[in-house]
């Protein structure tokens, strides 16, 4: 079962925002930021993994003048973590 | 990580999801504080329509006319009381949860604030604007049964975002303004158990349930 889990959801901040867009339309870099209590840089490197693993999508824009960059899970991010907390549930003792 | 302890780490997972979607800072508290406004301003309102005989004999109800003139300054004044109370409890709802939110380390108007709002608003703003419309054809005797309803759907609709207790609370008000949709006359009455009774055994749940203990399972 332990081989199922997916390598790059080891990190519980990927993990987290996996969890985090997996039921938000786009969420920024702010609240991610809120939500999960970790550092701009520590946010910002967990998210170019994901992006660059294509399970998560970018959008910069600006808000009135200042830049926001909102993120988006892809529909194969969400499969991938999807089969991650089924893989998960499956290393629970059967009751 | 390998989860060692998958059950921890599911747990933290929802809660993720759950406070990303939903506002879970909302606090019993100013749903008692609603209830308790309510029943006083439905005790003033009775107050003023026992010192008008007219409104005695012609409860709000259907017939407008039985009002004639005086309709207009009865509907003031009994609107007046509603919009005292509306801005009370709104403040003390708000006071309530901003403390709560506060002792949660969380911010009071985050997205899932926002979501919630503006679900719960759009569905009580359409209402408003059909019970003035119910007043202004002088059908007053069916505002009350109509506030219950839309403020019953908009807490429906808002329960997504929030704290499970909501969808209830707003169910209960959908079938306590049905049933006074059949029982015209009796608004007041169905007033006070809905925006106060039930705000306030609502409010009381939702305090013991997610506040008093402080083990509530959407905090960490």
């Amino acid at each position: 079962m332990i081989e199922k889990l997916n390598k790059l959801f080891e990190s519980r901040v990927r993990l987290g925002i996996m969890a985090v867009l997996a039921v938000n339309e786009w969420v920024d870099h702010a609240q991610l930021k809120e939500l999960l209590g970790v550092t701009d840089g520590n946010l910002a490197s967990h998210l170019a993994a994901l992006e660059e693993a294509k399970y998560v999508q970018v959008r910069k824009r600006f808000v009135g003048k200042r830049p926001n960059t909102s993120y988006k899970s892809t529909a194969a991010g969400n499969k991938a973590f999807r089969a991650h907390l089924d893989a998960i549930e499956g290393l629970l003792p059967k009751p | 990580m390998t989860p060692t302890q998958p059950h921890e780490e599911l747990a933290r997972i929802r809660g993720l999801m759950d406070r990303s979607t939903r506002f879970l800072s909302l606090s019993g508290l100013s749903g008692v504080i609603a209830g308790v406004l309510g029943l006083g301003g439905a005790a003033v309102a009775r107050w003023y329509m026992d010192q008008h005989a007219v409104l005695r004999s012609a409860p709000l109800t259907y017939d407008a006319s039985l009002l004639a003139e005086a309709y207009w300054s009865h509907v003031m004044v009994l609107a007046g009381i509603a919009c005292t109370v509306l801005v009370l409890a709104v403040a003390g709802a708000l006071w309530f949860t901003l403390r709560r939110s506060r002792r949660l380390g969380q911010s009071l108007w985050d997205a899932s604030a926002r979501r919630m709002a503006i679900n719960l608003a759009l569905p009580l703003a359409a209402g408003g604007v059909f019970c003035l419309a119910l007043i202004w054809h002088g059908l007053p005797g069916l505002v009350a049964p109509a506030t219950l309803l839309f403020y019953g759907l908009a807490l429906l609709n808002a329960s997504k975002y929030t704290l499970d207790e909501i969808r209830w609370l707003g169910l209960s008000e959908v079938v306590l303004g049905l049933i006074a949709s059949f029982w015209i006359g009796a608004g007041l009455l169905f007033w006070a158990l809905g925006f106060g009774v039930l705000h306030i055994f609502y409010g009381a749940l939702m305090y013991l349930r997610h506040e008093r203990s402080g083990t509530a399972s959407h905090e960490e």
